[in-house]
């Protein structure tokens, strides 16, 4: 069941090298196995996270306080790209994330975490930027505020910025909707068009080995 | 269900259009980033996580928005030695690895038109690489003798009605985009990545480049973590670049065109010592069409392991890694950190450039191996 997001302030991080792909946000093999779920949180960045020893690397930001506390990524462009792996979100979810604020995401990724209610922010680079260098100023202790509602994030030094997001997708967020609950109720539209369709393209619906 | 050891089996990327399962005009989701790889028969087809997955099969429906458009046309000749593979990444070299976010992008142009249909699945399939969630081509005479006659596509009078709808689908000659982009194919030689991004590409005469001249700080920072990452020098020579491991085959490049393409460079010659070479069909039935064309005995012969179908390296998922360290040429479509194994460095490039590989011992320019 998605969770709601309206107002966040918290500590964020920012990440801001480009192209972090979802193989380095959670490897293949933390995601075989049936019960995988609860259990990601501290697989996530695992290839940035941990040395080759498996001890922590003090250099990664999200080992360093008060970093380790973040629950806002703010991220380089094109964060989340390649696969489609919905781990990828469960494990910044078990890892206390609930936004991500970059001028890019992968498509799917982006998809993927309003499946999981974790707000993903577009907006301009100059805006990330700024809001990383405000950030580490401040050396992570100047929180970010996120304001769902009013689609506002409120930067360390109070700067009001303002984000567009998609109509359906906020109301899906504050209110915490159940997507599939929402479609079925339109099932009389998606069964009338089956029946069209499979009157117009009777190949595609009785697809079998022919050959 | 296709069990192990049947026709049919195999990667889902592959075995979809070898079945006549996937067809123009149909739209094609599938728990894997990878199912842009369909648009090569013109069908709008594309990954999606877990939750939407069960919404599709709770509700038979998706919700999406439209995306953007963009067109890429390929103009011009392929040089010897230029493969789909080539284009592919030189055209995610030239706009990046977000260049294609948001749109939904078709390949055309005179170079998309004389491709066979399996070397417009390699295109397709590095579109998620590109950033964009979708590609396709414009289905034509190719598409339709590629799927006549396919164990699950139509026949008869319903095969005459479909082609005929789907003849209804490419754009319209005076179709607008929302960005177009024009890649003069003559200009583009033999491709392979440096570093861990598939927009770190670069000709296989090139250089690799100095994150010094980068202005831009996060692409600076991620040319230095990739240096770092794949223990090259920057301003070193791409070719030369000794490696362990090869690996042809993945979802991008293990259909029969290229495994014929990689034995074409592989007979009479042998892999150089301290390589392992690996031969993966990407299905069942690539397996049994290539050995009754006798292509295992010649990677056998030449020294590859000839093996079962399946995604095998390209991800690691299922205990074929590449060791901490070692250097992999692989024809798969990521080079991410870690993505063949924790620390494996990989270099993707086509499978006539992976064979060269295997046999130099090194990144090698396929062009003057040719015969």
């Amino acid at each position: 069941m998605p969770k709601s997001f309206n107002k966040l302030t918290a500590i964020a991080a920012p990440i801001m090298r480009s192209n972090v792909d979802t193989d380095v946000i959670i490897r293949i093999e933390r995601l075989v196995g049936n019960s995988i779920r609860g259990t990601l949180g501290k697989w996530a960045f695992g290839a940035l996270r941990y040395l080759p020893d498996g001890s922590e690397n003090p250099e990664f930001i999200l080992n360093r306080e008060p970093y380790r506390q973040a629950e806002i990524l703010v991220t380089g462009p094109n964060f989340g790209c390649g696969s489609s792996r919905e781990g990828a979100v469960w494990s910044l979810q078990e890892m206390g994330i609930r936004a991500v604020i970059g001028s890019s995401f992968g498509d799917i990724f982006f998809a993927n975490c309003f499946q999981n209610g974790i707000l993903p922010i577009i907006v301009d680079k100059a805006i990330v930027d700024g809001l990383a260098a405000e950030i580490e100023l401040t050396q992570g202790a100047g929180r970010v505020g996120i304001d769902l509602e009013e689609q506002t994030i409120i930067s360390p030094t109070g700067k009001q910025l303002r984000f567009e997001i998609d109509p359906r997708r906020r109301e899906g967020l504050l209110q915490g909707l159940d997507e599939v609950a929402l479609t079925l109720r339109r099932d009389d539209e998606i069964r009338a068009f089956q029946a069209s369709d499979r009157a117009a393209r009777p190949w595609i619906h009785f697809a079998r080995k022919t050959a | 269900m296709f069990d192990i050891g049947e026709p049919g089996q195999g990667i889902v990327h592959v075995i979809g259009p070898e079945l006549g399962l996937s067809l123009p005009g149909c739209v094609i989701v599938c728990g894997d980033s990878h199912t842009c790889t369909h648009g090569g028969l013109g069908a709008l087809a594309f990954g999606i996580g877990s939750s939407e997955l069960t919404h599709v099969l709770a509700t038979q429906a998706l919700i999406q928005r439209r995306p953007k458009t963009m067109r890429v046309k390929f103009e011009g000749k392929l040089s010897l030695g230029v493969t789909a593979k080539d284009l592919i990444l030189a055209l995610i070299g030239h706009i990046g690895a977000a260049g294609g976010t948001g749109y939904a992008v078709e390949y055309a142009g005179s170079a998309i038109r004389e491709m066979p249909v399996e070397g417009r699945l390699t295109i397709c399939n590095l579109s998620i690489e590109l950033g964009a969630k979708m590609g396709m081509v414009a289905p034509d005479e190719k598409t339709f003798e590629y799927l006549r006659g396919r164990p699950y596509a139509p026949e008869g009078e319903m095969w005459d009605q479909a082609v005929k709808a789907w003849r209804e689908l490419p754009s319209d000659a005076d179709a607008s985009f929302d960005q177009e982009v024009l890649i003069d194919v003559t200009k583009i030689i033999p491709q392979v990545t440096w570093g861990i991004s598939p927009e770190h590409v670069i000709g296989v005469d090139g250089r690799i480049p100095d994150p010094q001249e980068i202005d831009d700080p996060a692409r600076r920072a991620a040319f230095e973590a990739a240096l770092d990452y794949m223990g090259l020098q920057a301003g070193a020579a791409i070719a030369g670049t000794p490696v362990d491991w090869v690996f042809i085959g993945s979802c991008t490049n293990s259909r029969l065109s290229d495994l014929r393409a990689a034995a074409e460079v592989a007979r009479g010659r042998k892999v150089a010592p301290g390589v392992r070479a690996w031969i993966v069909p990407g299905s069942e039935t690539v397996k049994r069409d290539a050995v009754a064309e006798g292509l295992d005995k010649v990677f056998i012969d030449a020294g590859f392991e000839w093996r079962e179908p399946g995604c095998s390296m390209c991800l690691a998922a299922n205990g074929e890694t590449v060791a901490p360290g070692q250097r992999s040429v692989s024809t798969s479509n990521r080079n991410f950190v870690g993505r063949q194994g924790p620390r494996a460095r990989t270099h993707l490039a086509s499978p006539a450039t992976a064979a060269a590989a295997a046999i130099a011992g090194a990144i090698a320019d396929v062009r003057t191996m040719e015969r």
